[in-house]
């Protein structure tokens, strides 16, 4: 294997040999993986990707290695569930969720994007490797470095929800949390990046690890059964996730795999961090950074690196972008657990809320094919619900107690407390 | 006292690879005209055809992203450290 010619700047097209390098030195704008599609087309197949074992890496040939995979390579696959409650429920006519929730090994797409840095920064024989995250990537890039043997530097900010920070020291990196927000973590870590040679997942080896995204996109179209869905809902941080779905798409398209890419792509922020979604609503071409208040911190990014492209990709494909309240977001949570019995983190209720609201606006067609992307766990960020769903209702080990709880839910449609339930208990 | 500038990586060359650079104004603009005629050529890397602080470049000054104050014309006084950072993926 190993397709990849070289590196190219996105905005004046200079090209770069294949180094962890990530902006191009004449205009700092991000340097892309360029492949050899002809090659490419001569080897891959449907019945060759079919063949392969249910992981990301069934889509090689368009991932950006040398050699064969070596970090990471059970991650991906993730199911694609049609969810018939939820369609009820939104009154939608064909409606999945691609639930990388529950994705190998750390229950995020990270998963995806950190096998493909980590094998990259193998093959360049790197033997530290960074990040600066707002969770997820800390915690794939703390656990696939144990895996590889690599040692391992997380940066993040400083007021990460319990979830996020114990999901990454329990393997036991060096962490460090910076005072602030994940802007600034970002900012350090640029200039970190610079002065110590180490693999920094989303700074020097950005080009090939944001390539790890596309099989998210890869997957739905092959879980549909080789279709394009006609929209795709998509939560936006630094706006990469997004691109590279539609890149995934016209990949599959440009090889004949599927007939159209005619896909809408929508993006999901939270209103407390919606740089790129103000940006589409108003129609401007450039991005103004905000500084992110909202409880969905895995996308609370205020001044999105691929903010620009987003916007573009969204126009282009015809789609738009919308953003939620916390409330909101919460509620979209609650309802993807009680439709789909899907536990999606802060940012997965972002996406719910945001596709209910497109719905509900006429912006996504109640009858047409649609996917809203599930990208994360939500018992990372139990901090969203607590105290939001009630508590365990509390009676004695007797089954006197369980009875009359029994009768109190057959006699009212409401379950009533439990100090009631309790009192009704005590008194016979 | 001059402010001084973090330099990039990629501009390391124009600077006779110094990390940082001490330079003299009163605003973002100032200094980077002033950049300009140490380090001829640092402002077209800068910059795009219009005199824009190009998309993917994000200016500190003391840590304060200066599209959040008033980009160009953001006063700088002795003493302030600048950063010019390109732009970083998400995480």
């Amino acid at each position: 294997m190993g397709f990849v010619k070289s590196l190219k700047c996105r905005e004046c097209g200079q090209e770069y040999p294949k180094e962890p390098i990530h902006v191009c030195s004449f205009c700092f704008g991000p340097l892309e993986v360029e492949y050899d599609y002809d090659s490419i087309k001569k080897v891959l197949t449907k019945n060759l990707i079919a063949s392969r074992s249910e992981n990301m890496w069934r889509y090689k040939e368009l991932l950006p290695l040398d050699g064969e995979p070596t970090v990471g390579i059970d991650a991906g696959f993730t199911p694609l569930i049609r969810a018939r409650n939820l369609e009820k429920v939104l009154g939608v006519k064909e409606l999945y969720i691609k639930n990388d929730s529950v994705n190998y090994p750390t229950w995020s797409f990270k998963d995806r994007v950190v096998s493909a840095a980590l094998s990259k920064a193998k093959e360049f024989g790197f033997k530290t490797v960074a990040c600066a995250t707002t969770g997820n990537l800390g915690n794939a890039v703390a656990a696939q470095a144990v895996q590889a043997g690599l040692e391992s530097y997380i940066f993040m900010p400083a007021n990460l929800e319990q979830g996020k920070t114990i999901g990454t020291l329990v393997y036991g990196p060096k962490v460090i949390g910076i005072e602030g927000n994940y802007d600034g973590v970002n900012r350090l870590c640029s200039e970190i990046a610079g002065k110590y040679k180490w693999a920094f997942a989303n700074i020097n080896v950005r080009p090939y690890y944001s390539e790890g995204s596309k099989t998210f996109g890869h997957e739905i179209v092959e879980q549909l059964g080789w279709k394009a869905p006609k929209h795709i809902v998509v939560p936006m941080a630094g706006g990469s996730l997004i691109l590279k779905i539609f890149k995934a798409i016209k990949e599959f398209k440009m090889f004949g795999f599927i007939p159209d890419a005619d896909t809408k792509l929508y993006g999901a922020q939270a209103s407390g961090s919606a740089p790129i979604s103000t940006a589409v609503k108003n129609g401007w071409d450039t991005i103004r950074p905000v500084k992110p208040n909202t409880i969905a911190q895995s996308i609370a990014i205020g001044n999105p690196a691929d903010g620009y492209y987003a916007v573009k990709t969204i126009k282009e494909s015809g789609g738009w972008a919308e953003d939620v309240s916390d409330d909101e977001l919460v509620e979209g949570i609650k309802l993807l657990a009680s439709t789909e019995g899907i536990f999606t983190e802060t940012a997965g209720g972002v996406t719910v809320a945001v596709a209910k609201k497109l719905i509900e606006q006429g912006r996504i067609p109640r009858n047409e094919l649609t996917v809203i992307c599930i990208t994360g766990n939500g018992l990372k960020t139990q901090e969203a619900v607590l105290g939001r769903l009630g508590q365990p209702r509390l009676i004695r080990a007797t089954l006197d107690d369980f009875d009359a709880l029994m009768e109190e839910d057959t006699s009212s449609a409401s379950p009533r407390g439990t100090k009631r339930v309790l009192a009704a208990a005590k008194k016979k | 006292m001059p402010v001084t500038v973090r330099v990039p990586t990629p501009l390391r060359p124009l600077t006779g690879n110094a990390e940082q650079v001490e330079v003299t104004g009163r605003s973002i603009k100032e200094i980077l005209d002033n950049l300009e005629s140490r380090y001829p050529g640092i402002k077209s890397r800068l910059c795009d055809e219009k005199g824009q602080i190009r998309r993917f470049i994000n200016v500190y000054v003391n840590d304060e992203d200066i599209r959040f104050q008033k980009n160009q014309d953001t006063p700088v006084k002795d003493g302030d450290r600048i950063s010019i950072v390109p732009a970083i993926a998400g995480g």
